[in-house]
């Protein structure tokens, strides 16, 4: 699934990051594949939302978060 | 790579002074840890050609001075914002005119350092001297994370020393490595390039230093709990109106008392003036000078106070909130969260915020930042909107606590706003689309500012403001004033004082013109007066004040008294009611301000957009000010 598809308060992790300068500047902020992310709260209106990732929490809109493919965090399907 | 083809000499910049460069990621604490190495010396200037500026300060190190460079914030050496492209220019000497620096101090939050490992793998790669400050390290021991800077040193191959800035723990320690960083240890091998094997380089550092690939941190509980407010969807709105609503009252509630004492200081000191020299030097003085600067001046504790709460709010990590919630809301405007606290700012003074929309990376975005900077009502309209609300608005209880007066102040503040969004709206969807570059925006942990860091901030601010009142209005009541004064003529006899000085500055130069106007703003019922005054505002809005005070002086009592007894050839009232509503909306839209047009140049690097602005603002004011006087006639 891609990142916005994730729900709020889940744990995912990168499987990849689609290139270009976009792409580029999420990696140089630690969207690495493998790299977990906690996705945090929504804006009232549903876009941007703020995922933590390697300890800062950074906001993105729907567009950019699409970008990241990530799969749910192997302890997130088990519970 | 090796530590050896570096002897001293490369060291010496100009002047002689080695130069050292601080940068770090944006809320990284690289401000903080250099104005706590500086204290107050520090001297802010441009590069050349271009108007990011630098902050710049000459340093006491142990056992000589070093020249200590503030860059901007950023995440990568690979830019996304102009901010962003000043540092990259600056690392690799790209600047003309500015050297690069000799040795890079890289500054990282102890408690992402994770993620600023990133940038040092990038900055490690320009094969300078550089070393690591940690800061917050007293966050990160109390959030249980176990790190040894001692072992981190090793791992990465060059010093690393752990301060806490606003509380200067560790600036010795930072003192004594700037003293000599031709004896930084230098890492064997550069940090691999491509994000994967960053990545796998960042594991494998942490590792040596903490034992484990990842800073297992507790969560920031205190960041977390209030955020369950703050960015609640519904609480989190409510108390962003409350904070907002409570921003701008508080500019008008609590500066009234200096603003009165202020003002009360100025005519004092004018009429001392006059009565000292009794003379046209007197006049000068006394009419044009301290009229026009303390007309200005008075209106600082306004400025003082709106720059310290945004300052405050910035820091606590309020701001960064405050975009995030209304990020959606400004995208419809073809703007994003940036965009709101830029223009937050712009209700200071357009100058800030035009220069804040430089952390915007999107090209379309900033530029309709920009341009909507203006359209928000900054202090500089202030003494223009107090002196005729309060002159010709009649004072009675609305609702409530609401009285009709600020009600009207409230009306202006929000038709800028909403003009100033619809600006950019069309702005954005009548320019081309560029590559869509991303919306990031970083939610520091709340943390409790120092007043220092605040007061340095205010001051920044409030100097600026006090140089252009002492510089543009200065110069520009002076000129005015002697349009007016000059050439003289003599009324005739049997006119009283007051008379006999109306009729002289009508004939006078700016009287001419300003009577040659009078077609142009008939329609709006604007007399000669009002025509000069608006001449003089173009240059800056508060000359519109000074110059109606030259162009009325007369009698003892306050200038909207004056302006209110003021009568025509045929004895009807000057400034009515659908006049004084024209020049009021006249001056939500006009551009009068020579500094924001030169910043608009400088910051766009064309002619174009602050033609652009100028035009559309005073065409937009113009027919604003038509509707806004048949309006109010047909409704009184």
């Amino acid at each position: 699934m891609k990142l916005h598809e994730a729900p709020t308060g889940t744990t995912v992790v990168v499987e990849s990051v689609a290139d270009g300068p976009t792409g580029h500047r999420l990696g140089a902020l630690g969207f690495v594949p493998g790299t977990t992310i906690q996705v945090g709260r929504r804006a009232p209106l549903g876009d941007p939302t703020v995922y933590r990732v390697r300890g800062a929490d950074l906001a993105i809109r729907r567009g950019t978060a699409a970008l990241v493919e990530v799969r749910f965090a192997v302890d997130e399907v088990a519970s | 790579m090796t530590a050896c083809h570096d002897d001293g000499s490369t060291l010496v910049g100009h002047r002689g002074l080695a130069q050292i460069a601080l940068i770090g990621s944006p809320n990284a604490g690289k401000t903080t840890l250099f104005n706590a190495l500086t204290g107050l010396r520090s001297k802010t200037a441009n590069y050349p050609g271009i108007t990011v500026t630098r902050r710049e300060a000459t340093v006491e190190v142990d056992g000589g001075l070093v020249r200590l460079v503030d860059l901007p914030g950023t995440y990568s050496l690979d830019p996304i914002s102009p901010d962003e492209a000043v540092v990259a220019d600056a690392l690799h000497g790209r600047i003309e005119g500015i050297d690069p620096p000799d040795a890079i101090v890289m500054v990282a939050d102890a408690t992402t350092l994770e993620r600023s490992l990133f940038l040092v793998a990038e900055v490690l790669r320009l094969d300078r001297p550089t070393c690591v400050v940690l800061t917050m390290i007293d966050e990160l021991a109390a959030r249980g994370g176990g790190l040894d800077l001692d072992l981190l040193s090793l791992a990465l191959g060059i010093p690393v020393v752990g301060v806490v800035g606003h509380r200067g723990v560790g600036l010795d320690a930072v003192r004594h490595l700037l003293a000599g960083p031709d004896r930084w240890t230098r890492p064997l091998m550069a940090p691999p390039e491509g994000t994967l094997e960053r990545s796998g380089w960042i594991e494998s550092v942490l590792a040596r230093a903490t034992g484990d690939e990842h800073l297992h941190l507790r969560a920031d509980t205190r960041t977390r709990r209030i955020d369950a407010v703050l960015l609640h969807p519904v609480a989190g709105s409510l108390v962003f109106v409350g904070v907002m609503l409570a921003l701008f009252q508080s500019i008008f509630t609590l500066a009234t008392p200096a603003v009165d004492w202020i003002d009360g200081r100025v005519a004092d000191l004018g009429g001392r003036v006059s009565t000292w020299l009794p003379n046209t030097v007197g006049e000068l003085l006394a009419d044009g000078v301290v009229a026009g600067v303390g007309g200005v001046l008075v209106f600082l504790p306004q400025i003082v106070i709106l720059l310290g709460l945004l300052a405050v709010l910035e820091k606590v990590g309020y701001l960064a909130r405050a975009a995030f919630l209304a990020d959606r809301v400004m995208g419809r405007f073809g703007l994003e969260g940036r965009s709101f606290v830029a223009l937050l700012s712009s209700f200071a003074c357009a100058i800030p915020g035009i220069m804040a929309a430089r952390t915007i990376p999107n090209d379309r975005r900033r530029l309709a930042t920009m341009m909507a900077a203006p359209l928000m009502t900054c202090t500089a309209r202030l003494p223009v909107y107090t002196l005729l609300v309060s002159a010709f608005v009649a004072d009675r209880g609305v609702l409530g606590p609401i009285r009709s007066q600020g009600l009207v102040m409230f009306g202006l503040y929000l038709l800028g706003a909403v003009s100033g969004l619809l600006y950019a709206g069309v702005l954005s969807w009548s320019t081309r689309s560029d590559a869509s570059s991303p919306v990031l925006l970083e939610m520091p942990p709340y943390r409790w500012p120092t007043s220092r860091s605040i007061a340095l901030q205010v001051w920044d601010g409030v100097w600026s403001f006090v140089r252009k009142a002492g510089t543009v209005i200065l110069l520009t009541t002076i000129v005015l004033w002697g349009l007016l004064r000059f050439p003289s003529t003599d009324a005739p006899p049997s006119y009283d004082e007051a008379r006999a000085a109306s009729h002289q500055m009508e004939h006078s130069i700016a009287g001419r013109i300003g009577r040659g106007m009078e077609p142009m703003f008939a329609p709006m019922g604007f007399d000669w007066r009002a025509n000069v005054a608006i001449i003089g505002s173009l240059a800056a809005r508060e000359v519109f004040v000074s110059t109606l005070a030259i162009t009325t002086a007369g009698d003892e009592a306050t200038l909207g008294d004056r302006l209110r007894d003021l009568r025509d050839d045929d004895g009807d009232p000057v400034f009515d009611g659908p006049t004084v509503a024209a020049l009021l909306v006249f001056f939500v839209y006009a551009l009068q301000c020579t500094s924001t047009v030169a910043v608009l140049r400088r910051e766009t690097n064309s002619w174009r957009w602050p033609a652009i602005a100028v035009g559309s603002m005073l065409a937009l004011a113009y027919v604003a000010a038509l509707i806004a006087h048949a309006l109010v006639a047909v409704l009184a």
